[in-house]
């Protein structure tokens, strides 16, 4: 019975133990079965950063690397990531440098508010991990899952286009 | 003068930029307390009618939930109309929150589970079962046409409609409709309430006026003094947050109950059970003459508001503003329907109205056989004829013409049907765009720090519009310091007094606040140079000073300089706070902002589909004072008409009363791929009436004319005329 009973996070019940490499750090926790990516992040593991826009997969706010490939961490299961590599938005900078597509969003001005913007850089940076992002059209269908309500999309596209190659640059680096 | 170094006028990046590219910027969800309480609400599922009982035994056993809160075990909050008045209300009796068991709308609040976690209160909010006893409902507005009243307020006439219209040589006469939107930002509604040891509260809240919601909670709750609102970080609003919304005396409630704190964060199905820009439905009759002149302008709107408040916006003034004509009649009414009150979203009235206003003007251009832009330029006034008033400034003939320019307009044929490309009809549209220029009281402080840095507040907001990077800007020109030396402020209602942020009109009122606050601030530090020993400024009075690159310099001897950290050093910290308030001078004039927007569509003809593949918006808004992020503004309204043109409505079930498509996957608004070529461009206005900075607002005007001129190209393309928004497919084939 308390099985289906969601409570409190953390050594509950039904918590399973999840081991992730979140942003370049080890991290070993009990988390619940139906507790999602996105709400293990924001509620437990205070990385606001990541943000809910809407809960359903609908709007690509909540957009972070697992792997370095991008999905919705409202609609992964944090169990779901056991063992897996999570970058977010915190885990993109390298120290007080910006990621490139980070600086690139700030000197576009590819963003109003704020608050779908970790999950277009997450999106973009994991675009271009995937070899797409080549020319105009490819990224507009490509970061289509992103909903910015402001509409500061023709200044994300710059964005992208101008940084681009400079990810690829600090995708290799990373690796090395 | 300003010196050449002056940030004024800088494509400045956003000084907030860093902090929101890093996941850094906090927003109302998203502060952390220790031991911090879940809030879910229950919603309403009838659209009229009485609760007859809560049954949250189920709920209350999921471990962790520690409170089923409904109008039953409320605390106590006020019980009259006016505590729930807040700056931006409507004309009537406000909504009240778990105030008895009547049920106004669909959607409404019933409840709410507390629990210790996200999880549990959601999981929790599903097993509340509520009984109803169901009354009958109408949300129809097309079928209480015949019981609408006049909304609150006048609008203005002038002339002889009737005997005009009837003597034109050419008359237009159209119905158009726009439906209910959704504002749906980004974030969604959340306030945080952090119940502190003396039971004060400081509340993160998602709002565009930090001291209205500490008003409001006050009063409704009798706090008076003992709340603090803050909202550094706003993920966008568009008026959404012009009200104290739901979830902030709710969260309210269950703290004060609890003495706990508590966060309560709205899912997005509960973005559609408030405010809305609310559905109208208007009719244009227009007379000229054969070559185009209005002679008569008749334009009534019928718009929706609830049972309990009558919400009005400025729909049909602007038909009486934007041209000459002589003989103008405007009717405005309302029809109340069993749903909640409209909120002002983008642009409000203007959006709608200024779309019917201006594809009536396309029909009257074709009746004509004349160019739209013609048209425009042959019944240009600069004379705002609601109140026989000259405009302070009204380049309005620069944006047509440059912008018409820029588009390459002189090559488009006026016959419909005229461009293809392969299956595609293509099609070139114009409209003008108007929006007012207000200043509203505002106070702001000025302070340079012991360190020489100068620090600005004022209790405004920064929902995306660009605040802090403007208020920097414009302190930084005043005291002739580099933009990295100086912090603006916000989000406070601990802060100086400052209006709600919207309406276009935070620049030009907190702008001009700040700009006081930083005169006086200036002639603080000249004081406090004159008290040191053999200051060469003895004497000297501002006007033989100027600031600049950190340093105060007298105008007759370049020589003679100190720098403000040295001043500071020996006076310490100083201090000035002003208020600005809207002219004597400004009464004598009209203001406003105005827009020429031009676009191209791509329809195809086999599937209905419509791709806007150009808009060239060119726009007069007096002095800006950051083109990088005024464009933005103007680009992120462009945006916006694309989606109020094609997309965006909220579909109600009239039998349930209910919205049905209460999600961003059914909700369409434009995404990357639907966005395509936008250029914005400002043309010169100078303007020394509207404000000490000469600045207009940029926040709506972006948004006003775009949908008529996406419609009016669509029209072009097809030679079909689409009156009812949005022209989505099905409208086409
Ligand atoms: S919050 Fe995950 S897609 Fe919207
Ligand atoms: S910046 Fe506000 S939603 Fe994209």
């Amino acid at each position: 019975m308390s099985a289906r009973h969601p409570c409190t996070g953390g050594g509950g019940i039904a918590a399973r133990p999840v081991t992730l490499e979140l942003n370049g750090q080890h991290r070993s926790l009990d988390v619940e079965p139906w507790t999602t990516l996105l709400d293990l992040l924001r509620e437990r593991l205070g990385l606001t950063g990541t943000k809910k826009g809407c809960d359903h997969g609908q709007c690509g706010a909540c957009t972070v690397l697992v792997d370095g490939k991008r999905i919705n961490a409202c609609l992964a299961l944090a169990v779901m990531c056991d063992g897996k590599r999570v970058t977010t938005i915190e885990g993109l900078a390298r120290g007080d440098q910006l990621h490139p597509m980070q600086a690139a969003f700030v000197s576009h001005d590819a963003f109003q508010c704020g608050y779908c913007t970790p999950g277009q850089i997450c999106s973009a940076v994991g675009l271009v991990a995937e070899g797409r992002a080549q020319g105009r059209d490819d990224i507009r269908e490509q970061m289509s899952g992103n909903i910015c309500r402001c509409g500061a999309y023709p200044n994300i596209l710059a964005a992208i286009e101008e940084a681009a190659p400079q990810t690829r640059a600090w995708l290799e680096e990373g690796e090395r | 003068m300003t010196p050449s170094t002056s940030p004024m006028g800088q494509p400045l990046d956003r000084v907030d930029g860093p902090l929101k590219v890093t996941g850094q910027a906090r927003y109302a969800a998203e502060f952390e307390i220790p031991g911090l309480l879940y809030g879910s609400v229950v919603n309403g599922t009838i659209a009229r009618g009485r609760v007859i009982a809560i049954d949250s035994t189920a709920a209350e056993a999921v471990p962790g939930v520690r409170l089923v809160l409904t109008h039953e075990n409320r605390p106590p909050i006020a019980s009259y109309d006016e505590p729930y008045e807040d700056e931006d209300a409507a004309e009537g009796s406000p909504f009240r929150p778990l105030y008895n068991d009547r049920v106004l709308y669909s959607g409404q609040p019933l409840a709410l589970v507390v629990a210790e976690s996200l999880e549990a209160a959601r999981h929790a909010a599903s097993l509340v079962r509520i009984e109803y006893e169901a009354e009958p409902h109408q949300t129809d507005l097309a079928l209480v046409r015949d019981h609408a009243h006049p909304a609150p307020g006048e609008v203005p006439s002038r002339g002889h409609f009737e005997d005009a219209y009837r003597g034109a040589a050419l008359q237009v006469e159209h119905q158009y409709g726009t439906p209910i939107e959704h504002h749906n930002p980004m974030e969604p509604h959340a306030s945080t309430v952090h119940y502190q040891p003396g039971g004060e509260l400081l509340i993160h809240d998602k709002t565009q006026g930090v001291q209205n919601c500490m008003q409001y909670v006050e009063k409704v709750f009798g706090l008076q003094g003992k709340v603090r609102v803050c909202a550094p970080f706003v993920g966008g609003a568009f008026g959404s947050g012009l009200r104290p919304q739901y979830q902030l005396p709710l969260a309210v409630m269950a703290a004060l109950r609890l003495k706990r704190s508590v966060r309560v964060e709205l899912k997005r199905q509960q973005m559609f059970t408030f405010g809305y820009r609310p559905r109208t439905l208007q009719r244009l009759a227009i007379g000229a003459s054969p070559n185009g002149q209005l002679e008569a302008l008749f334009h009534g709107s019928l718009g929706q508001t609830s049972r309990f408040e009558d919400f009005t916006e400025h729909e049909v003034e602007w038909s009486g503003a934007l041209y000459a004509c002589d003989n103008v009649k405007l009717e405005y009414e309302l029809g109340s329907l069993d749903v909640y009150t409209p909120l002002d979203m983008r642009a409000p009235g203007a959006a709608v109205g200024v779309y019917a206003l201006e594809m009536a003007m396309d029909e009257v251009a074709y009746a004509a056989a004349i160019d739209p832009l013609q048209l425009r330029l042959r019944n240009y006034t600069d004379i705002n004829g609601n109140q026989g008033k000259p405009y302070s400034s009204k380049e309005l003939r620069a944006c047509y013409e440059q912008g018409a320019e820029r588009f390459g307009w002189s090559r488009r044929p006026l016959e419909p049907r005229s461009l293809r490309e392969g299956r595609e009809l293509i099609g070139w549209g114009m409209a003008t765009g108007v929006w007012e220029a207000m200043q509203m009281p505002a106070s702001a402080k000025a302070c340079l720090e012991s360190d020489g840095r100068l620090v600005v507040s004022s209790a405004t907001a920064d929902i995306g519009t660009g605040t802090y990077t403007a208020m920097t800007q414009i302190a930084a020109d005043a005291l002739g310091l580099p933009v990295d030396k100086v912090e603006f402020r916000l989000g406070d209602s601990a802060l100086p007094k400052a209006p709600l942020e919207g309406g276009s009109a935070t620049v030009s009122s907190v702008g001009s606040a700040v700009s006081r606050a930083c005169a006086s601030l200036r002639q603080h530090i000249l004081d406090a140079a004159q008290q040191t020993p053999a200051s060469p400024f003895t004497g000297a009075s501002l006007d033989d000073v100027s600031f600049e690159n950190g340093e105060l310099i007298s105008r007759r001897d370049p020589q003679a300089r100190v720098s403000l950290a040295q001043v500071i050093q020996t006076s310490g910290t100083l201090e000035a706070e002003a208020r600005a308030e809207p002219g004597e001078e400004r009464k004598k004039w009209a203001t406003g902002t105005h827009s020429a927007v031009f676009a191209e569509v791509r329809v195809d003809e086999a599937l209905g589909t419509v791709r806007v593949t150009r808009v060239v918006s060119a726009v007069a808004a007096g002095r800006v004072v950051n083109p990088k992020t005024a464009a933005n503004q103007i680009t992120g309204g462009v945006v916006w008409g694309i989606g109020m043109a094609l997309q965006e409505e909220t579909w109600t079930d009239h039998r349930l009363g209910r919205f049905m498509n209460h999600n961003l996957a059914e909700y369409h608004v434009p995404v990357n791929a639907d966005v395509h070529d936008i250029e914005v461009f400002f043309v010169e206005e100078e303007d020394s009436v509207v404000n000490d900075l000469g600045s207009k607002g940029v926040g709506e005007i972006g948004i006003v004319g775009v949908a008529a001129a996406i419609a009016n190209a669509i029209y072009h393309a097809t030679g079909k005329r689409v009156r009812d928004l949005p022209i989505t497919p099905d409208k086409l084939i």
